[in-house]
């Protein structure tokens, strides 16, 4: 064996989530042939890919939503296959869905809630809640109105806000960008490489191909349930699959 | 016009509909709020009456209870049965397409009351009425019975304590949640079926309340004895707009008014008070089929 103790016990640290040929069919037709997948240990992972790759059913897969077929999903070294999402989650892998999902009746305050939904500890409830609010004052100033009142970039704050509620350790971040204008978006993406300075490991899921990859520590390139491609996101910036895969996908948004 | 319409009369009317309506309204609480969370019509709901008044009568003519507590028993026990209802009937096809559920639901329906019938028999028994709730004020020439002040009083704070579960607690809170979009309850790390659970614990709880004071006022207990009410729940839940647990209790009391009017300026028309209820039900439907509270759903 070549390799020591130390090797080991160090990649076991750095590997945050670990997807081994995973297969996940959806609505009967097989979309995840045998992708395998590592996100290290507070990096910004991306997962590229155009419309129908599969991303959503990837993620999905990952959160509990859908059930795969086979292979395995680890999360900190423990295999997280088959479990029920709110079990998944309350390990601290915790997914963001595409679209938002703001609950649009209830309150600001209590959408957060909902992300602490588990955290009965009044005073890290108040950490929690004075967290957010320096990070995102328009949720503070707006807390008792309906989550259903807010532009799409105060309901993608929200979204982000909610989820730190959930202290994670992952997270899966599926479209963050859709349908945001793009001083927006780059506002949301330079708050995720702040999330993730914080020490939260980062799995982004985008389809805004240039802004992902500047933040992106890695990723991979989904193309028909399979992973064409894969590298850091400096290189993967240049490389001409990455365009041609967005192009020949026929991208239409949603 | 076949009664003089004086004001004594009608509030002596008013009286009896809004004891009537106090009935229908906590009935259709139940069936508001399992249809917020599961978009599921359970017409199981009626027969929880049925339940909750057998509950009670077997502790206080077969065990002897006193009543407090056999009421207080009845209304737990009715609680846990729509928990089980909800794990073993609708739990198992939660996946399914919403007809599926549906069915199954009038399925339960039609065990509880052909068990009812093999378990206890179908003649009726007559319900014994506890002292506390005798007797009537007489307030002019208007006739409050004590059971209508009680009735109106136990809905009221029912209502509250319902309300303030629903608004003010964190299982009220992933309620609503629930009530719009079930994955990402799911996501927030929140076990649904929990909250579904607590959901069917405490309609069927209002239900119980609803059924046992329905039989101090109509005291015959038989297994068919909840069909109608669960009807006219269901039609009141619809009047208020389905989901809407304010408007579940709105409903209620004009559909119970309305009844009791109904019959009250046309005596000879009394048969159809039935008929006026699920034809009350088709206008609304072809008309504001979002009830009164109701919002438009998203879909």
């Amino acid at each position: 064996m070549a390799h020591t103790w130390e090797q080991i016990l160090t990649e076991h640290k750095t590997t945050m989530l670990q997807i081994e040929d995973l297969h996940v069919s959806y609505g009967g037709i097989r979309a995840i042939k045998g992708i395998s997948i590592d996100v290290g240990s507070r990096e910004i992972v991306c997962l590229l890919g155009s419309n129908g790759a599969g991303k959503s059913t990837t993620v999905r897969a990952i959160s509990g939503l859908e059930t795969p077929q086979s292979g395995n999903i680890l999360f900190a070294g423990k295999s997280i296959k088959g479990w029920a999402p709110h079990k998944i989650q309350r390990l601290g892998l915790v997914h963001v869905p595409e679209g938002r999902k703001i609950f649009a009746n209830l309150t600001i305050r209590e959408n957060l809630l909902m992300g602490a939904y588990h955290t009965r500890d009044k005073v890290v409830l108040r950490q929690l809640f004075e967290r957010v609010y320096d990070t995102f004052p328009i949720l503070a100033s707006r807390s008792g109105q309906l989550g259903g009142t807010l532009s799409g970039g105060e309901q993608q704050m929200l979204a982000i806000a909610r989820a730190i509620m959930s202290r994670p350790r992952l997270l899966i971040m599926d479209e963050p960008s859709l349908g945001l204008a793009p001083m927006i978006v780059a506002n949301v993406f330079e708050i995720i490489k702040r999330i993730r300075d914080e020490g939260v490991t980062i799995f982004l899921i985008e389809q805004n191909v240039n802004v992902a990859l500047k933040i992106a520590d890695y990723a991979f390139l989904l193309e028909n349930g399979v992973v064409s491609l894969e590298g850091p996101g400096y290189e993967l910036i240049e490389d001409e699959r990455v365009k041609q895969a967005y192009m020949g996908g026929g991208r239409s948004n949603n | 016009m076949t009664v003089p319409l004086d004001f004594s009369f009608a509030f002596q009317q008013l009286v009896y509909g809004l004891t009537l309506g106090c009935l229908y309204g906590l009935l259709a609480i139940g069936y508001s709020m399992v249809y917020g969370v599961l978009r599921l019509i359970n017409f199981a709901h009626g027969d929880l009456l049925m339940v909750s008044a057998y509950f009670a009568f077997f502790g206080m003519v077969i065990f002897q209870i006193p009543w407090p507590v056999s009421f207080i028993g009845s209304v737990l026990f009715t609680a846990i049965l729509g928990i089980l209802i909800d794990r073993g009937a609708y739990r198992p096809i939660r996946k399914s397409p919403r007809i599926n559920a549906l069915i199954t639901a009038i399925g339960v329906s039609f065990l509880l009351e052909n068990l009812g019938l093999v378990l206890i028999g179908g003649r009726p028994k007559s319900f014994p009425l506890p002292a506390l709730f005798e007797g009537s004020f007489v307030i002019g020439a208007v006739n409050v019975p004590a059971l209508s002040i009680w009735t109106l009083l136990v809905t009221l704070v029912l209502l509250v304590v319902c309300a303030v579960v629903v608004k003010k607690t964190r299982i009220g809170m992933a309620m609503r949640a629930l009530s719009r979009d079930m994955e990402t309850v799911m996501l927030m790390g929140i076990d649904k079926d929990r909250v579904i659970s607590f959901t069917f614990a405490l309609g069927s709880a209002m239900a119980a309340a609803g059924g046992i004071m329905w039989c101090m006022k109509y005291p015959a207990v038989e297994p068919f004895m909840g069909v109608i009410p669960g009807l006219k729940a269901f039609v009141a839940a619809v009047l208020g707009g389905i989901g809407n647990i304010t408007g579940a209790a709105l409903g209620g009391l004009i559909l119970g008014l309305i009844e009791v009017l109904f019959v009250a300026v046309e005596p000879d028309w009394s048969g159809y008070r039935d008929a006026v209820s699920f034809f009350l039900m088709i206008v609304i439907l072809l008309t504001r089929p979002t009830g009164i509270m109701g919002e438009r759903l998203p879909d």
